[in-house]
């Protein structure tokens, strides 16, 4: 077995904020306590509701942010805010809105050397550009995309120029935040077919957020279930897609649409009121949608528990 | 009369290297309460095409078009007053990047209720009501209290969220979703889709739907149009182009698809969308199709009939009969 090159234990994140204009500050939650060790050369996929603190997890591994509790190591290294600009080549991170992280008053070019330019003191101007425009044919894009600015492309085309940055620095994790959702299925494959390439050769480890399950079911080794702030479920992907057990698990698998028109949907809906990490049920937050929620599950959270599938369910399926 | 019909439509850009086509002779038929899925290659003029008909493209855009319409109204030759009166209102889209087409700014709630009060001149206490209501309906928890937010507090699939809600607020009769539900997981996907649909079945709402994922075309739309490098390459009915894809793009695209794949490695379509200055002759998917011959090179092909999907394909023929393995 190799080291763990990330090890993650309890870790949380909340935030203050302003409900009313005059009414004192509530904290929202984003992130209640998760664990996790990632492998080179592996892939965990974390997958879940919307809001469930997926963006807040990868901030925190990224060191973009400071969780408010837990521990974090990265690569025999205990992190702290003192050692993040030593460790920032380590960890990269591809983020959900590509055009929201691309400074529209860069060329291509210029953002995908600015890391180097940082980073890479001793570089060439001449070596920088060489590298850039080797990682632009590397993504799938054009020579002549050097030189446009990001509002050019399309969505997609953005976002291989976020994959193409996240590589500059030949990072040892790769945090990819749904780093497909925003391409199409073919440049999608090349994406995945890309990640998959480069995860053999430089043995990278990945945390793949997505909430295509279509996807993670091709691409992931283990998964993590969240809801509401929580790991509810963590198994590895066969087991996970073969047996879930968290009631919420089974409802994500079963909603997800198959490329089948005439295929029969057998969905499990979820109805009831949607939990918000400003307003945290007692319970299981799961609870209000869960058609096999009783009393008892109002009453306290579930622990994470089991050796390799591990559930935090008081009535796991 | 249809709800939107465009005949013809194309868009140049003015880029520093020249004029560059995005979209290239597209045509859309859309009626009362139908269900119309775009799908294709990433940059292939999908949101521009759209956003010509919201009248949303910047100056450096030149659109020209046979016909134009929404309700028998030439877009084209509408005053700057009246398009305002009609978008946002009779038409309405749901923009593929909601954190940058919500101003930063404001809170989400005084936004939703400032459309509100320009469309729909409700009063005060309405437009909470109604922002609220909104909000119950997309599924956006502890809707009052979400109202004073900005976007930057609220999670990417919190704001694809708002951004429907806005979308939605004042009835529209036409609603272009241009990815609505990317950054959604599923069960709140199927949750927006039912409302999208549930609004076309109640008010006979005709709906664009753009998306890249095709469980989402199957699973909901009626009539699926495939683009490709700014042209329209196919058209059917979405069972028959599961079934029977008969452009090799839409086949290509097709067995992509990861729920298909059989090994790590996907099967992808090998080179890249043509650009600028290597646009062929002939058919734009020639450099990458297994298919393509010198005739394929030279020629644009023209659309072939309905019942063959009205493929923009010379070789439909012979490669249904095999013979062009
Ligand atoms: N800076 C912030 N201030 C206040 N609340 C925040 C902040 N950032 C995130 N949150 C809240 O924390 C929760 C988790 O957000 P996060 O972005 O991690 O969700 P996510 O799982 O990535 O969701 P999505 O799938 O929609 O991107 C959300 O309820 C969000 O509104
Ligand atoms: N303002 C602009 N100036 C120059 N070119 C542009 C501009 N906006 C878009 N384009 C180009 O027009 C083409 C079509 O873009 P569009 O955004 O419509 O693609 P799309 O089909 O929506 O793709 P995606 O699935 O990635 O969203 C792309 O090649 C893009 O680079
Ligand atoms: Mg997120
Ligand atoms: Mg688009």
């Amino acid at each position: 077995m190799t080291q763990p090159i990330v090890k993650a234990s309890n870790l949380a994140r909340f935030y203050e904020v302003k409900d009313g204009f005059l009414s004192k500050p509530k904290t929202v939650k984003a992130l209640a306590g998760v664990d996790f060790e990632l492998s080179p050369g592996k892939t965990l996929a974390v997958v879940g509701e919307s809001g469930c603190g997926k963006s807040t997890l990868a901030r925190l591994i990224t060191m973009i942010e400071e969780p408010t509790e837990g521990t974090l190591n990265i690569d025999g290294t205990e992190i702290t805010p003192s050692v993040w600009a030593d460790m920032r080549e380590t960890v990269a991170i591809v983020f959900q809105d590509p055009y929201g992280s691309l400074n529209p008053r860069q060329r291509i070019g210029q953002i995908l050397e600015e890391p180097l330019v940082i980073n890479r003191r001793d570089m060439s101007a001449a070596d920088r550009e060489a590298a850039a425009r080797e990682m632009i044919e590397m993504v799938g894009l054009r020579p002549e995309h050097y030189d446009r600015y990001p509002h050019m492309f399309s969505g997609g085309q953005r976002q291989r120029i976020a994959i193409a940055r996240a590589l500059m620095l030949d990072p040892k994790v790769l945090v990819l935040d749904e780093p497909v959702s925003a391409l199409d299925v073919s440049i999608q494959s090349q994406i995945l077919n890309l990640l998959v390439e480069l995860q053999d050769r430089l043995d990278l480890a990945y945390l793949f957020i997505s909430h295509d399950l279509s996807v993670v079911k091709h691409f992931a080794d283990d998964v993590i279930v969240m809801y509401l702030a929580r790991a509810v479920e963590k198994a590895s992907k066969e087991t996970l897609f073969e047996t879930p057990r968290h009631p919420y698990s089974k409802a994500l698998l079963s909603t997800t649409p198959h490329a089948d028109p005439e295929g029969k949907k057998e969905r499990i809906k979820l109805e009831g009121e949607l939990p918000s990490p400003m307003n945290v049920p007692l319970g299981c937050a799961f609870a209000a949608r869960c058609w096999l929620a009783t009393e008892a599950c109002r009453k306290s959270v579930p622990n994470l528990e089991g050796t390799d599938h591990k559930v935090a369910c008081l009535h796991p399926l | 009369m249809s709800l939107l019909r465009i005949r013809n439509l194309s868009v140049d850009f003015a880029t520093a290297s020249g004029q560059f086509r995005a979209v290239d002779g597209v045509d859309v038929t859309l009626e009362k309460g139908e269900l119309l899925a775009i799908v294709g290659e990433s940059g292939s003029g999908k949101s521009v095409s759209m956003l010509a008909v919201m009248g949303l493209l910047p100056w450096t855009a030149t659109i020209t078009a046979d016909e134009m319409s929404f309700e028998g109204r030439d877009l084209t030759k509408i005053t700057p007053r009246e398009r305002r009166s009609i978008i946002g209102k009779d038409m309405a889209m749901i923009f593929q990047e909601p954190m940058s087409s919500l101003n930063p700014c404001f809170t989400v709630g005084f936004q939703i209720k400032e459309a509100l009060r320009i469309h729909m001149g409700m009063d005060r206490a309405t437009r909470n009501n109604r922002a609220v209501e909104l909000f119950d309906q997309v599924g956006i928890p502890d809707a009052a209290s979400r109202l004073n937010t900005f976007p930057h507090q609220m999670s990417g699939g919190m704001n694809q969220r708002v951004m429907i809600a806005m979308a939605i607020a004042c009835n529209p009769k036409l609603l272009i979703a241009d990815e609505p539900t990317t950054a959604l997981d599923v069960t709140i996907q199927a949750q927006i889709l039912d409302l999208l649909i549930r609004l076309r079945d109640e008010q006979d709402m005709g709906l664009v739907l753009i998306t890249h994922d095709m469980g989402v075309v199957a699973e909901t739309a009626e009539r699926v149009s495939v683009q490709y490098a700014g042209q329209k390459v196919e058209e059917q009915p979405v069972k028959d182009l599961f079934r029977h894809p008969y452009h090799p793009y839409t086949s290509a695209l097709l067995s992509a698809l990861p729920e298909r794949a059989t090994s790590k490695i996907l099967p992808t379509i090998p080179g890249v969308v043509p650009g600028q200055f290597d646009r062929p002759q002939g058919c734009l998917f020639s450099p990458r199709c297994q298919f393509a011959d010198e005739k394929c090179a030279q020629t644009p092909p023209v659309p072939c009939g309905p019942e063959q999907g009205r493929a923009l394909c010379h070789h439909v023929d012979a490669i249904e009969a095999g013979e062009m393995a």
